[in-house]
């Protein structure tokens, strides 16, 4: 807590200090404080967030998201429709990353069920699952550039992204939405060539991400626009909630995937958690590149091993979950996505809560955006990265 | 920098045990009920005057540091059911009885949040009632800062007021929007006006009824 304040005070401090060498300076070319309104139609913003910003001169005095232009109020909907029917509805939470919604929500019915995928089920999920995280995160480091006036990028990311969504849409039959996650296992077992055809596109994919790394990483204005740029200390990261890449770049060693017990097949391969010490704009996107490339040695890794049998356990035609209430959260693109959903015993959750990532992931912008310069605005805001969809779910 | 640290060990039910008695020896008869689920989750009730203690105890003297979540729950049955029935028929009998779930409760609003410690990599979801006559709860802000946007949403969907909080606007909704959408007797229109064509879900596919992605009878 001292900590955080100590930081808090120098940081005003800086600021006043900065305001007062500005105004002994040039006392006529003061400026009086403007709101800058940025969006809700922004390209900077992807979606629909709306940025308040009030400056003076070109600092950010206070800033605030505006949410809710794309609000569609899924926790209500999920309570007027049955298990099976909720999974259609999670997919538009982070559209980018659809399956990775799927799997908490099913995990928390099978749990409430106490029934378990099979062994073949748990290993395709995962697949799936890293299969979604690259397709996600391979974009942002695309758009990245974009944010930042660099159009190259993006164009690669969408490039190589196709390859994920092309085995994506093999396996699930959907590019964005698969729908594919059913209580119990799978829809369906994976199509014939997609491990060989796999196995060639996270080769691609990895090219890409030293690709980016060399365009992107290495550059100076990149560097010199990032390094440092809305650092998050650990301890505001943890109190505001900041999950994933963003709590990983604070230096918190913390990924769900590998610090709790789930019925997925992450633990049976061997792949490294990276965190970075910075907190920085920098570090947000370094770890999110790392990440990409240990996806896609968990893919590669898991391709080796699928067991044989079938991928639906025995589940009733018409499912009801018992009374109770469950909690699962998995590490998703964006960070931790959980569901804390009720059941009453009915064909339908009689509540459920959507802890989705970006939502508190952006909490934190009115207090990482004070005294920043209104572009780094921008890049604070990439850097951070979220969907819209899973800020206002 | 990767991490080549020990990973913490997956937390187990003693630890969990562990954390409800070192609550209770903070908080006394303020915890009101506890539930320790076998593998699973720890679910702890405190009484509405210690919902910021709580927090406070949490997180400064027992590590937990990471906010994950503050909600509510309304614990009425919907009068209006899922919306599935006949508009024109008379309106089915329905059970109205109010049962709390996991430790339990009083009141028909609940309070429900969620902390973490990102060193033992343990959750625990705390529940508080809720007054039915003022519904007005302590804020969690000046322990977890992240708690803000997470109060001002229960408040808009739920009516629960939050004391201390310094700007309770709406989030989502517009400003001059009447009622509270997810307290369960806030009516779905969309239900309402039109029959629900999800129904047909539950019929048999044609082709056959057995071959089906491993159901059975």
């Amino acid at each position: 807590m001292t900590s955080t304040e100590s930081l808090i005070d120098r940081r005003q401090m800086a600021y006043i200090a900065a305001q007062a060498s500005d105004a002994r300076v040039n006392v006529e070319l003061e400026t009086e404080g403007m709101t800058l309104n940025i969006g809700p139609q922004h390209p900077a913003t992807h979606g629909t967030l709306r940025i308040i910003a009030r400056l003076d001169g070109e600092q950010v005095v206070w800033a605030e998201p505006s949410c809710g232009y794309m609000h569609r109020g899924y926790e209500k909907l999920t309570e007027v429709r049955t298990y099976p029917q909720v999974t259609a509805l999670i997919n538009r939470i982070d559209w980018l990353g659809s399956f990775a919604n799927e799997v908490p929500f099913i995990l928390a019915a099978e749990k409430l069920m106490e029934i378990e995928a099979p062994p073949r089920a748990q290993h395709i999920r995962t697949i799936l699952f890293e299969l979604s995280r690259i397709a996600n995160v391979s974009l942002f480091l695309g758009d990245l550039g974009v944010q930042l006036g660099a159009v190259t990028p993006v164009f690669m990311a969408f490039r190589d992204r196709e390859y994920v969504l092309n085995l994506i849409e093999a396996a699930t039959g959907g590019r964005f939405h698969p729908n594919f996650d059913r209580i119990g296992g799978l829809k369906d077992d994976l199509p014939a060539g997609f491990v060989d055809e796999t196995r060639v596109v996270m080769k691609k994919l990895r090219n890409f991400c030293d690709e980016i790394e060399n365009l992107l990483f290495g550059n100076e204005i990149f560097q010199s626009r990032t390094r440092g740029i809305g650092v998050i200390p650990k301890d505001i990261a943890l109190q505001y909630g900041l999950s994933g890449a963003n709590l990983r770049a604070s230096g918190v060693d913390w990924d769900l995937r590998r610090d709790q017990s789930l019925p997925m097949a992450w633990n049976k391969v061997d792949w490294k958690v990276w965190t970075h010490p910075d907190g920085d704009s920098f570090a947000r996107c370094w770890i999110r590149l790392q990440e990409v490339r240990e996806s896609t040695r968990i893919v590669d890794q898991l391709l080796d091993t699928i067991p044989s049998g079938p991928v639906m356990a025995k589940v009733p035609r018409i499912i009801k979950v018992p009374e109770g209430e469950a909690w699962v959260s998995t590490e998703n693109p964006l960070g931790e996505m959980g569901y804390y959903v009720v059941s009453k015993g009915d064909l339908g959750p009689f509540r459920t809560k959507i802890r989705s990532a970006s939502f508190n992931n952006i909490s934190v912008v009115p207090w990482v955006m004070k005294g920043v310069y209104v572009p780094d605005i921008i890049t604070i805001l990439a850097s951070l990265y979220f969907i819209l969809g899973d800020i206002d779910r | 920098m990767s991490s080549d640290a020990p990973v913490a060990e997956i937390p187990g039910d003693t630890l969990r045990q562990r954390i409800v008695d070192d609550l209770r020896s903070h908080l006394g008869a303020d915890l009101i009920d506890s539930v320790v689920k076998p593998g699973d989750d720890v679910w702890v009730r405190v009484s509405a005057s210690a919902w910021r203690e709580t927090a406070r105890v949490l997180r400064h003297e027992m590590g937990f540091d990471y906010f994950c979540f503050l909600s509510a729950i309304d614990w009425m049955p919907s009068p209006f059911g899922k919306g599935e029935d006949d508009p024109t028929a008379p309106p089915p009998e329905r059970d109205d009885t109010i049962r709390q779930g996991y430790a339990g409760g009083d009141t028909r609003l609940q309070m429900l949040a969620r902390v973490t410690s990102s060193v033992l990599h343990v959750g625990l979801n705390i529940k508080c009632d809720v007054a039915d006559a003022d519904a007005t709860v302590d804020s969690w802000i000046p322990v977890y800062a992240g708690a803000n946007w997470h109060e001002r949403e229960t408040h808009e969907m739920f009516g629960i007021v939050f004391a201390g909080h310094p700007d309770l606007r709406n989030m989502y909704l517009p400003t001059d929007f009447e009622g509270h959408p997810l307290r369960k007797d806030f009516p779905l229109l969309a239900r309402m006006v039109k029959p629900w064509p999800g129904i047909v879900d539950v019929e048999p596919l044609p082709g056959g009824d057995n071959d089906e992605e491993g159901d059975a009878e």
